[in-house]
């Protein structure tokens, strides 16, 4: 059989897929992450906490109303968007005006509030969450086997991530957001509700990361502490990727994917040092990230 | 709030008995263990209440004892568990503490007790060394240790078939002794261990070293982590069909709470060993209903450490009867080598002198789905380990206070 | 972010204003007798937290540079500081140098990589760097993995006091401290703080003025780790262990908590607000999980409301510099 570096090359191909499957997982909650700091300009720390919150919902759906995955992967969101909004009129709008650093400490402290809750309630060994039916099993592909879930979450996530960076990109909607964020009294002028777009943007955020959370609850371990496990690893891909820059949170998070799933080949003990690695040769090389703008 | 109703518990108790001539004796015991992190269900709130029954129960039975508990959180880090630690010591009059998960704090309390002469219970850390190289005067271990369990659980999966062995072991010391003890008792029973892959602690995927364990083709994929790490190991080996590939996994660390954590689903046909599980007679369901009361938390089970908390409390406390004070650590611990105890937890249990507690382990396989009566119907029992055989030999754990 | 004008740098020898030296003197008293009141254990780890935060807030509060990752100076200055006392057997003073003096080394390697760029990408550098050490200190040998380096003796001061007993090795504590307070103070309160504050207000300016801003910022950055370690190595004596929560990044967010409720920029904030927070750590320990969920919400009644923290709702209000 074929090897490199001792490795056969089969064994190879299926080690890069999981790493794009993971990378899809980072692509997914960086994209929150993006397009909060894009539009917000708010670096939001509670990111993990609320995608462990959708987890933790998909749960108690199932749980106490019988409500299963597949509308679980809509309600989820929709009720932590919702929460998002509510934290975003309660407590983010006066920081607007502040320096970034404000934004990532009140977060931060929202984190620790949510997951202290959560973990009173919940405890911490974890919750029980099964794959749906309709999606078990799976194919072998000759090289590895692939789950049919993994399967899905490739799927869903390259479609969410481009339907994202498309609306943002290439839709009027998008559009007034951009202007809405670099010239805010004058969007206002011509008559767009401005806080408003601003709140709904931060609930699209936060149900972009309580929608990870639910594809994440089959395979991951659903517990209060999975999100702060996460949490610095999905922004120093946010970094990476240029902190404004939606395509570039879906391309680095990816591309992380990758990288991290080729280091547990070969040094598996630093995989997840890896990215930090990789961090820090990226913004001394190119400092606003790969497609961001300058800090 | 239960520290007062044990006081006023205690004061009755000693009004009522008033007349008696029986000299009264004080203890403090401090519960340290993991109240927010990982091992906060196996532990943490759990061992706290088994604390407070066993010094309800003792205090019954004693009417000239007086037995108060405290507690706290290390969050599972060394020097927090020192500074609290020391303060109970010096400044609160604590006389012992109890519990103390993970070993590198557990083996970071051990000098300052000496030193202080105190005592500690341990029925929360499971490194050997505590009774071995480490080992000191003060300290007992009570409920199961690294070594018990790579032996119980590898030796009767070798003996049962699975003598190729893979190991996913959690980087860091403790889970690479894990790693070691099971590997040796493996080759020592005629298993053959294939390969290792050595993976950070909470990580959450394990698709890729899942991947690696396919490869190698080993019968039997051993996992040298614990908590998190674990379950997330085993939910993704169902899903990438370790099961239906004819391999099976080895939880060398697991607890009842871990297991519920998963769902019999996931977690079915999984062995390991402990030495307590709630289901297991009456005496141990009587005891989990009290613990439940005590708990008042919904849908809890009782962890081994738990059991282990209050098993070793009560002998503790029995110990310092004898001795009749509990101001001198090292002279309890002595007296505890001596006596034999017993309750409906554990059976009869006594302590080595090298601080081991002994008693019996077993060896558990989770059920199938179908097979579960009820939430907490879990285990089944596959194998009774007799206590003398369960632990490491005296003399092969290199402990400077066994002699010869 | 919020910070006053200071006092113009000839008045340093004062000690800044006066209402500074009153507090600066019911400090020293306050710090002299407490130990006979309070468990002198608590309180010289807090002296060692509180240089810690000092040491930070120097970067934060003065130079307006974020900082993530400062746990890297004060752990391996805190492991070098135990391995020394331990496995060398130095003495207390020369295990504190060395300790010390790593974290001026990985300062000025830090720092010189860090300072390129600015705002959170400064920030998120020191992070990665951090992270990067915090794997190297779980892999090498002598930092123990997870069990850190325990029992390390404290020694005998300069070979002469026995550093066992608890009120010897508390005014060895409350000299390093008080003279790490004072070294900042004079730090922030001469030319070279006069420039730092300058770059803090307006970067551009200061360098058309012809200041070399980069050597400015990597010295200032370079005390900073210095004093960091120096808290660390002293702090590795004080609990006698060394460990892996030292260097991990709750570590550096710890230290930004602390410094964010006394008041950034403020020159007793760091003091006030590591007194706080560890008080309550110790009192608090026996409610475990809500520990952290009543510090998430300081985090958040700071930001929204006292921005200025502790010390500086104080000295606002009470129309003072402190």
């Amino acid at each position: 059989m074929a090897t490199i570096f001792g490795i056969p090359l089969m064994a190879l191909f299926g080690q890069l897929l999981i790493g794009l499957i993971n990378g899809s997982f980072y692509a997914l909650l960086s994209l929150g992450l993006a397009v909060i700091f894009g539009m917000l300009n708010i670096i939001n720390f509670a990111h993990g906490a609320l995608y462990m919150l959708g987890a933790v919902t998909a749960y108690l759906l199932l749980n106490y109303a019988g409500i299963g995955y597949w509308p679980a992967l809509i309600i989820a969101p929709i009720v932590i968007g919702v929460l998002g909004m509510v934290i975003e009129r309660l407590l983010l709008q006066w920081l607007y005006k502040l320096d970034h650093l404000y934004g990532l400490l009140l977060t931060f402290g929202l984190a620790l509030i949510l997951e202290g809750v959560a973990r009173n309630y919940l405890g911490t060994a974890g919750l029980p969450y099964s794959l749906p039916d309709s999606l078990r099993g799976g194919h072998n592909l000759g090289f590895m086997y692939l789950p049919n879930y993994r399967a899905w979450v490739i799927a869903v996530s390259l479609v969410v991530c481009f339907g994202t960076w498309f609306a943002i990109e290439r839709t009027r909607l998008g559009a007034n957001l951009r202007a809405a964020t670099e010239n805010p009294t004058l969007v206002r002028a011509l008559g767009i509700n401005v806080p408003r777009m601003i709140t709904l943007t931060y609930g699209f955020g936060v149900a972009l990361a309580a929608f990870a959370g639910v594809m994440a609850a089959p395979i991951y371990n659903v517990s209060p502490n999975m999100g702060s496990e996460l949490i610095i690893v999905v922004f120093a891909v946010v970094v990476i990727g240029g902190m404004g820059s939606i395509l570039g949170a879906i391309f680095s998070g990816f591309g992380l994917g990758v990288v991290e799933g080729l280091t547990k080949v070969f040094y598996p003990e630093a995989s997840s040092t890896v990215i930090f690695v990789v961090m820090a040769v990226v913004l001394l090389v190119r400092p606003g990230g790969l497609f961001g703008r300058r800090a | 709030m239960l520290k007062w109703k044990v006081g006023l518990a205690a004061l009755a108790a000693t009004l009522v008995c008033g007349a008696a001539n029986a000299q009264q004796i004080n203890v403090k015991i401090g519960v340290l263990t993991d109240m927010a992190s990982l091992y906060a269900d196996d532990t943490g709130l759990g061992s706290v209440a088994a604390a407070n029954l066993a010094a309800k129960d003792f205090m019954k039975g004693h009417p000239n004892v007086k037995v108060e508990v405290v507690s706290a959180d290390h969050q599972n880090k060394p020097d927090v568990a020192t500074g609290i630690a020391s303060k109970w010591f010096d400044v609160d009059h604590v006389d012992m503490i109890t519990d103390v998960p993970t070993s590198s704090v557990a083996l970071a309390l051990m000098p300052v007790a000496a030193q202080k002469n105190k005592a500690l219970i341990y029925s929360g850390p499971g490194s050997s060394d505590i009774t071995g190289s480490k080992c000191n005067a003060n300290t007992v271990h009570w409920t199961y240790d690294t070594w018990m369990l790579a032996n119980g659980t590898g030796k009767a999966i070798v003996k049962n078939g699975g003598d190729t062995w893979f190991f996913i072991t959690a980087d860091y010391a403790f889970g690479h002794a894990l790693e070691r003890d099971t590997s040796a008792v493996v080759k020592a029973n005629g298993g053959k261990v294939l390969g290792a892959v050595s993976v950070p602690i909470n990580n959450s995927d394990f698709s890729s070293f899942l991947l690696q364990a396919q490869q190698s083709k080993a019968k039997i994929i051993g996992l040298a982590n614990a908590g998190g790490d674990t379950i997330n190991a085993i939910k993704q080996g169902a899903e990438f069909g370790i099961a239906a590939g004819g391999q099976k996994f080895a939880g060398l660390l697991i607890f009842a709470p871990d297991i519920k954590a998963l769902g019999l689903k996931a977690a079915q046909g999984l062995m390991f060993t402990e030495t307590f599980y709630w289901d297991m007679n009456d005496g141990t369901r009587a005891w989990t209903k009290r613990w439940d009361k005590e708990r008042n938390a919904p849908g809890k089970l009782p962890s081994m450490n738990m059991a282990g908390v209050y098993s070793g409390t009560l002998a503790y406390l029995e110990a310092v009867v004898a001795v009749g004070s509990a101001k001198d650590g090292k002279a309890v611990v002595d007296k505890m080598k001596t006596m034999s105890f017993k309750d409906p937890l554990f059976g009869t249990t006594t302590v080595r002198a090298d601080g081991r507690g002994i008693h019996p382990a077993y060896l558990f396989e989770v059920k199938k789905p179908e097979e579960s009566k009820g939430p907490g119907d879990l285990y089944k029992l596959r194998a009774t380990i007799p206590a003398d055989e369960a632990f490491r030999p005296l003399k092969d754990g290199g402990c400077p206070l066994v002699k010869g | 972010m919020q910070r006053g004008t200071d006092p113009p740098a000839g008045r340093a020898l004062t000690l800044g204003t006066r209402s500074q030296t009153i507090a600066f003197v019911v400090l020293v008293i306050a710090l002299a007798v407490a130990p006979f009141f309070t468990y002198p254990l608590f309180l010289m780890e807090f002296m060692c937290f509180a240089l810690f935060a000092l040491a930070f807030n120097l970067l934060i509060g003065y130079v307006g540079l974020l900082s993530f990752g400062h746990a890297l100076y004060f752990g391996w200055a805190s492991y070098l500081s135990a391995y020394a006392a331990k496995s060398w057997g130095l003495s207390p003073e020369l295990s504190i140098l060395v300790g010390t003096a790593t974290a001026a080394v990985l300062g000025a390697i830090a720092g010189s990589l860090a300072i390129r760029r600015q705002g959170i990408y400064f920030a998120m550098i020191t992070l990665a760097l951090a992270q990067m050490m915090y794997f190297v200190a779980l892999r090498v040998k002598f930092t123990g993995g997870e069990d850190g380096i325990q029992t390390v003796p404290r020694g005998h001061l300069f070979g002469v006091v026995n550093l066992s007993n608890d009120m010897a090795m508390y005014f060895l504590v409350l000299v390093i401290f008080l003279g790490g307070f004072l070294l900042i103070h004079r730090i922030i309160h001469s030319p070279f703080g006069e420039v730092l504050k300058a770059i803090r207000e307006n970067e551009l300016r200061t360098i058309s003025l012809g200041y070399k801003v980069d050597r400015y910022k990597l010295m200032a950055f370079v005390l900073s780790a210095t004093l960091a370690g120096l808290a660390g190595a002293t702090k590795a004596l004080v609990v006698q262990i060394a460990s892996l929560t030292d260097v991990y990044w709750p570590m550096s967010g710890e230290v930004v908590l602390m410094t964010l409720v006394g008041g950034l920029g403020t020159v007793f904030g760091p003091i006030v607000g590591s007194f706080v927070i560890l008080s309550m750590q110790y009192k608090l320990a026996w409610m475990g999980q809500w520990v952290l969920v009543i510090q998430g919400v300081i985090f958040v009644a700071c930001v929204l409301l006292f921005r200025r923290g502790l010390v500086g709702e104080l000295a606002h209000w009470l129309r003072i510099r402190l």
